[in-house]
């Protein structure tokens, strides 16, 4: 059997999500590898939600946003766009490959571009591989958390 | 204001009035060439010539420049009026024996030759010299003047040759009294390629049914802003209405409901060289067409040529830009029902043949369809083919000065239509600006630049951004039900917003937990909203839900995490995350 990636969309709710679901729509197809998280902006594209989807599981993260200068909150891509170049450094140091991670604008009318992308990024990770983490030795048992999550399990 | 009697009739006037106003008011004609009431009255044509009678003395005085200024009589048609001004007209005669007004005035009154030598027949200046006082005091262009002197005296330009002053204004034909200047380019040219129907004056009402229907000045035309002189409408204006100053100004409004109805861009068909619009003449787009057939065109709704003729045969080419994939790919849906409009006009105006060259034809409206089978019965030529190239028709054969080459696709054949005129149905396209106006609106546009409705369905007003309603064709081609039906469904949606008083929030927006905000300030500067204030006092940052959208980019920002997103807060994403890689 082949292998099949896992792999997480983090779309934005104005463009992106907006965009797949005109993929949608039109019946357009791609892989059904992607399984796609909501949310508002690419700007709330936390680096933690990449790396806890690597942990996981996740072989890939791609993140999709409003094209620049049409994002809906009038900057949050941009935001967005200076993290993400970020984080692949940050992978790349923990020994993942940063192909694994990656930002694409996709607008709502972009149905077709939505399809493309998805399918270029999966074949991509098909070709890297599954991603192995043993070696790193996460304790996925307790993982950091949120501030009140500490907080909380200070008191 | 003085008592003086005209012609045995009384009339008080104000000192300083000239004869002749006092005349006019009277209505007392007295008969002038030289006289403007624009110029200052240079009293040269000498037919204005009446008596005043003062303290028992007869002077004869011109009407045109005497002021009154005590108690006189005067008299416009006495004997010895009348033979003076038959002699200074026979004179007149003899100069400019070709000036049209000055055989109708001699006719009138009853001379028939001139007894002085005639020395240029073909003459029609009388040098009055309104043309020049025209050119140097009211529009300060300097670009004429008188040149020699005594019986060589002419109006002329410096050395004879084409002044660098002049500016093309045409104030000097304007006010030449036997039409002895004309504009020749201006005269002979009836459709310009520029939407600009006929000679037009600088300051114009731009069209009959225009709101608010007021002139404005086209600031490139008028004389005023070239030379600074001139102001001759501010002068005839009687409420003082013009003002030369005014400047484009920014004003502030505050509003609860926007509705974008900012409408279209033609197509220019000029870069779809093998049509040769604006190359050959008589080539119109479906605006032009549709211009010169309004009552208030410089043709007066006639359909005519550049030369002034009727055109002995029309073609109307259909999809010019649109469902095209060079320009554009989508159906204008309008052009299909005013090229068969076009087609009726044409029909019931002139004897035209008239060729539509159709793609598919699209009557989907209500008794559109029934008017289309109404074009067939009134005998229009219906080609289902696309118009290729229109040439200049060399050999003359036909009835047409240009061939329209087109694929009839029902017979299957090259076809070559000699016609007189084109009519390009030109493509509806989104207005160059909309992607800007999308960014300041924070609404989305397409591909196309046609702004997005937020559902294609169920929201076909309403934008992404509550408040924002579209209507017409900045959202779309439609045609003018459409526009109207939509346009009310907009303001409808404002008015339910405005009148409730309130609007619907959503419930998600960002939170700042105050014990675990550090008061780093990082969030403050990064909100595009400005929601997020510094208490000062508290040291903490405060975000006020109302403005909040809830985007989310200062909670993946917050290094202590104290901010949450209501609905998108970190453990719900983490949660989602992870339940949907098992």
């Amino acid at each position: 059997m082949s292998f099949e990636p896992k792999i997480l969309g983090i779309l934005c709710n104005w463009c992106s999500y907006t965009g797949a679901d005109l993929a949608g729509t039109a019946r357009m197809k791609y892989p059904a590898n992607m399984r796609s998280v909501r949310v508002m902006c690419s700007g709330r594209v936390d680096p933690g939600f990449i790396l806890n989807a690597l942990r996981s599981g996740a072989d890939g993260v791609l993140i999709c946003g409003c094209h620049p200068g049409d994002c809906h909150y009038v900057e949050g891509n941009y935001k967005c766009m200076r993290r993400i170049p970020l984080t692949k450094k940050l992978l790349a140091d923990m020994g993942i490959d940063p192909r694994r991670l990656r930002l694409e604008w996709v607008s709502a009318s972009e149905g077709a571009r939505f399809q493309s992308v998805v399918t270029g990024f999966t074949e991509e990770i098909r070709t890297l591989g599954p991603l192995e983490l043993r070696e790193l030795n996460f304790d996925a048992e307790h993982p950091a958390g949120t501030a009140q999550e500490i907080s909380a399990a200070a008191s | 204001m003085i008592s003086i009697e005209i012609d045995g009739k009384q009339i008080e006037v104000e000192e300083e009035t000239t004869i002749l106003n006092a005349a006019n008011a009277l209505d007392i004609k007295i008969p002038t060439l030289c006289y403007n009431e624009l110029i200052e009255p240079y009293a040269v044509c000498r037919i204005c010539v009446v008596e005043v009678i003062r303290r028992k003395r007869t002077r004869l005085v011109t009407a045109c420049n005497y002021p009154l200024r005590e108690s006189v009589k005067v008299r416009t048609n006495s004997e010895r009026v009348l033979k003076l001004r038959r002699m200074n007209l026979e004179l007149l005669m003899a100069r400019a024996p070709a000036a049209k007004i000055i055989q109708e005035m001699a006719a009138e009154m009853g001379l028939e030759t001139t007894r002085f030598p005639i020395e240029n027949p073909k003459e029609s200046c009388i040098l009055c010299g309104l043309c020049v006082q025209m050119c140097q005091d009211v529009v300060g262009a300097y670009a004429i003047g008188f040149a020699d002197r005594g019986s060589k005296r002419e109006v002329s330009t410096p050395y004879e040759r084409t002044p660098e002053t002049c500016i093309l204004c045409g104030a000097c034909a304007q006010v030449c009294p036997t039409g002895h200047i004309r504009m020749t380019d201006a005269e002979e040219r009836i459709i310009h390629s520029k939407l600009s129907l006929g000679p037009n004056a600088a300051i114009t009402i731009p069209f009959r049914q225009a709101i608010p229907n007021v002139p404005r000045i086209h600031a490139e035309h008028c004389i005023h802003f070239k030379t600074g002189e001139c102001m001759l409408c501010s002068k005839v204006c009687p409420k003082d209405c013009i003002h030369y100053d005014d400047k484009d100004e920014i004003e502030e409004f505050e509003i609860g409901a926007v509705i974008v109805a900012t409408g279209f861009d033609d197509f220019d068909p000029t870069p779809m060289k093998q049509l040769g619009y604006g190359r050959y003449p008589n080539i119109l787009t479906g605006a032009e067409f549709e211009q010169m057939n309004n009552a208030g065109s410089p043709t007066g709704g006639k359909i005519v040529m550049e030369n002034g003729e009727e055109p002995r045969s029309v073609a109307i080419l259909h999809c010019i830009g649109s469902r095209d994939e060079n320009y554009h790919k989508y159906c204008s849906r309008v052009c299909c029902m005013y090229a068969l409009k076009f087609a009726h006009l044409v029909k019931e105006k002139s004897n035209a043949e008239v060729y539509q060259l159709y793609v598919d034809m699209r009557a989907f409206g209500k008794g559109y369809e029934e008017f289309y089978q109404r074009i067939l019965d009134e005998g229009v030529n219906v080609i289902r083919g696309k118009g290729t190239e229109i040439v200049p028709n060399r050999s003359g054969a036909g009835d047409g000065a240009l061939l329209v080459r087109c694929e009839d696709t029902l017979i299957g054949k090259f076809r070559e239509i000699p016609v007189d005129m084109v009519v390009l149905c030109s493509a509806l396209e989104a207005r160059s600006d909309a992607t800007d106006l999308a960014r300041k609106l924070n609404i989305s546009a397409g591909a196309d630049g046609w702004f997005i409705e937020s559902h294609p369905k169920l929201g076909p007003v309403s934008t992404t951004t509550e408040g924002i309603y579209l209507a017409g064709v900045c959202q779309g081609p439609k045609d003018i039900p459409d526009t109207v039906a939509q346009g009310s469904a907009a303001a409808a949606q404002a008015m339910k917003m405005l009148a409730q008083g309130q609007i619907l929030m959503d419930a998600a927006y960002a939170e700042i937990a105050e014990e675990f905000c550090s008061g780093c300030r990082i969030c403050n500067g990064l909100c595009p909203y400005n929601a997020i204030s510094f208490d000062e006092t508290k040291k903490v940052s405060n975000v006020n839900s109302a403005m909040c959208k809830a985007c989310g980019t200062c909670v993946a920002a917050c290094p202590t995490g104290a901010i949450a997103a209501r609905h998108f807060t970190d453990e719900q994403i983490y949660a989602q995350i992870e339940g949907i890689l098992v």
